[in-house]
């Protein structure tokens, strides 16, 4: 089960390796980790996509809760949040296949941000599952580098996780 | 002007810190200075920085204050040796504040003489930890690292201090009257729906049993919670760390349950036992002050979170007049006979076991027995019948080498009381370097060295699992512990019947001096 947290920690040293630490520590898994200081500038928020049962989602939320910086821990409920990541892709690009790529990028809404001789950079902003399309997409012309954050989330409409 | 030094020590002595065990160095220096003038703190030189945090541990289990613990180390190899004493009061829930020196602040990073990542290296076995990077913040950071470790989920804190940030003076010493930590505000109260939901399920129970951990003690409601036992007439039983909350001779405590325990708590489906051993039809109802812990390792059906001082109050008002079946109390009673068993004695050999079991006779009512690690321990857990005293040992970590200083620090907390320590011929060597401790402070602390040649309990699971093959567990070499008592100025008895060491411990509890007996003890005696 793939689910993310949304988590506001006190703006001060060291809290990101006590947070990842203890992930390690207990042996959870972290898919991608995003970090980014909020209106308030004294209070960052932490988004983690994470993987894992029931049972370790809820050890989880609770051993963050201890972490005494951490201010409020909330798993984002499924289909009620709007995530995004932004992804920087590199593609090689011959002359005569210009015109395929960005074609490509239009059908997605992905920006050509960058052009080389022999190769374009693609920006793209947009949930995991739609930057893993574009991906598949343009692999086949022959991926350089990738370049991705974590993803981030926000609750829809008037729910917000804030202090 | 003041100086950091100088504002830590005010700090102490605002939190109303007596003692501090501790060990110095460079970078620890402006502290010292500033200690060194206080008329109302009292610094215990220890010999090794690890048994300045055990110490620090006894301190505080056994101090009336309810105040953390506290202990010093210099930066580098100082701070590293703390982290085993810290780590072990971490897995025993015990409040301390550990306090290190640091290289100077803008030295940070450059990997120079003696500096170690200490706030990083503890980051496992911490309940929090700062690194103060301003002379101004120490009275927050004093007061918070204070009321952090003693409140909530008791634990260490850690203070990691520059050398500078020692040194640079302010303006003026203000000690901040309260908290506020936005992230830290630990659920103390108890949930009254889940209260009455316990009471019914207890109701219902035909066979209703309390397990006891240390959290009754830490949170100092034994004699509630014994007047809740002998109210409703449930029978109890305790891990190794709640040894205590029930006098041991009480007709409703039933001992101490786990692998080495002894007793119907390991009954199986006669009683609730270990988790596995539990029956389908089990309710379980898990009181803890700390969230995480409940669902944890114990399904449970009804958890309880809260501090159990409220939580007793709760359950006390709400179970009513509520009393156990007639039945149930007669079958605990029988259980209670059944394991008054006498072990077997080997001629020429201190049966410890038995000597444990009337230990707890001859010395006063609220005795500290102090027990370390090994066979020696769950000797120590199954036979000593506690009466009013305090049973401390390491349940978490079960670290060698904690029961002298851990004893050191309860005499100081407690020095009208009987410290004893029982301890095994290993776990001896790994403190006795504190005998310095002991007598350079003219601590009447007791010792009782179990001297079986061996690595006991390691040594019994090689027995068992290992094809008797004693790789490592042979004790070869150890000195003559009578004639290091001498080299102390310690008065000091070998003993080799039961006969001999109760005749010795006579003497030696009317002695307002330290005593080392060595207990000769035949090396197959079981553990259990
Ligand atoms: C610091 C530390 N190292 C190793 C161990 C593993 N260990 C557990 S019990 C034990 C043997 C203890 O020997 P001794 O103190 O002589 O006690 P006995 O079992 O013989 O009574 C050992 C090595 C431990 N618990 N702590
Ligand atoms: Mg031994």
């Amino acid at each position: 089960m793939q689910y993310t947290l949304s988590i506001l920690v006190e703006n001060q040293a060291g809290v990101l390796s006590k947070i990842s630490g203890l992930f390690s520590r207990r042996g959870f898994n972290i898919d991608s980790l995003a970090v980014g200081v909020t209106n308030d500038p004294g209070v960052s928020r932490i988004t983690i996509v994470a993987n894992g049962d029931e049972y370790v989602v809820e050890q989880l939320e609770k051993q963050l809760n201890k972490v005494i910086p951490v201010i409020k821990v909330k798993r984002l409920n499924e289909g009620e949040f709007i995530s995004r990541e932004l992804i920087l892709i590199k593609v090689h690009c011959a002359a005569s296949k210009r015109a395929e790529i960005i074609k490509t990028a239009e059908i997605m809404q992905a920006k050509i941000v960058d052009a080389a001789p022999s190769c374009v950079t693609v920006e793209y902003c947009e949930t995991s599952a739609r930057v893993k399309t574009l991906i598949d997409m343009l692999k086949p012309y022959g991926i350089r580098e990738i370049v991705r954050t974590g993803t981030i989330a926000i609750d829809r409409g008037n729910a917000a996780v804030s202090v | 002007m003041i100086s950091g030094a100088e504002i830590m020590v005010k700090c102490l002595e605002a939190e109303g810190v007596k003692v501090v065990f501790g060990y110095p160095g460079a970078t620890i220096c402006p502290f010292y200075d500033k200690i060194y003038d206080s008329t109302t703190i009292r610094h215990i030189l220890v010999r090794q920085e690890q048994n300045a945090a055990h110490m620090a541990s006894g301190y505080a289990r056994c101090s009336a204050s309810g105040i953390p613990g506290v202990c010093v180390a210099t930066s580098g190899p100082g701070a590293t040796n703390l982290i085993t004493g810290i780590a072990t009061a971490y897995t025993d829930s015990i409040p301390l504040v550990a306090i290190t020196g640091q290289v100077r602040s803008d030295l940070l990073g450059r990997d120079v003489f003696q500096e170690a990542d200490i706030t990083g290296a503890c980051e496992p076995f911490v309940k929090h930890s700062y690194i103060v990077k301003k002379t101004e913040d120490l009275p927050r950071v004093f007061k918070e690292a204070f009321h952090i470790a003693s409140t909530g989920r008791k634990g260490p804190v850690l203070i990691d201090i520059p050398m500078d940030i020692q040194e640079n003076e302010i303006e003026e010493f203000v000690y901040p009257e309260s908290v506020n930590i936005i992230g830290y505000k630990p659920n103390t109260k108890g949930h009254a729906i889940q209260v009455k939901r316990a009471v019914e399920a207890i109701k219902k129970s035909r066979r209703p049993l309390i397990v006891s951990g240390g959290g009754v003690l830490l949170s100092g409601v034994k004699p509630k919670f014994q007047a809740f036992a002998d109210k409703t007439g449930i029978p109890v039983i305790s891990t190794m760390m709640g040894i205590g909350v029930m006098p041991s001779e009480h007709e409703l405590y039933l001992g101490m349950l786990g692998t080495h325990g002894k007793t119907v708590a390991n009954l199986g489906d006669r009683a609730v036992a270990a988790p596995h051993q539990m029956s389908e039809n089990t309710t379980v109802i898990h009181i803890d002050i700390d969230p995480a812990e409940i669902g944890k390792n114990v399904k449970t059906e009804i958890p309880i979170v809260g501090d159990m001082k409220n939580v007793m109050n709760m359950l006390i008002e709400s179970i009513g007049d509520y009393k156990v079946s007639n039945q149930w109390q007669e079958t605990v009673k029988t259980w209670k006979k059944d394991f008054l068993r006498v072990p077997p004695v080997f001629e020429g050999f201190v049966e410890p076991r038995t000597l444990v079991a009337h230990l707890s006779a001859m010395l006063r009512s609220k005795a500290i027995l102090v027990a370390d690690v090994g066979q020696n321990q769950i000797w120590c857990a199954n036979n000593f019948r506690i009466r009013e005293g305090r049973f401390l040992t390491t349940g978490g970590m079960g670290t060698m080498g904690y029961s002298i200083p851990a004893a050191v620090g309860a005499k100081l907390a407690r020095p009208n009381r009987d410290v004893v320590v029982v301890c095994g011929d290993g776990s001896f060597q790994m403190s006795m370097n504190e005998l310095a401790t002991i007598a350079g402070n003219k601590l009447a602390i007791k010792i009782i060295i179990m001297r079986n040649h061996r690595l006991g309990m390691v040594r019994e699971l090689q027995d068992k699992n290992y094809n008797c093959r004693h790789s490592a567990t042979i004790l070869q070499g150890d000195p003559d512990f009578l004639k290091i008592a001498e080299a102390y100025g310690i008065d000091h008895a070998e003993a080799n019947s039961n006969e001999e060491a109760e005749e010795i411990i006579k003497g030696m509890v009317n002695s307002d001096k330290p005593f080392i007996l060595v207990c000769n003890v035949y090396p197959d005696t079981p553990s259990i």
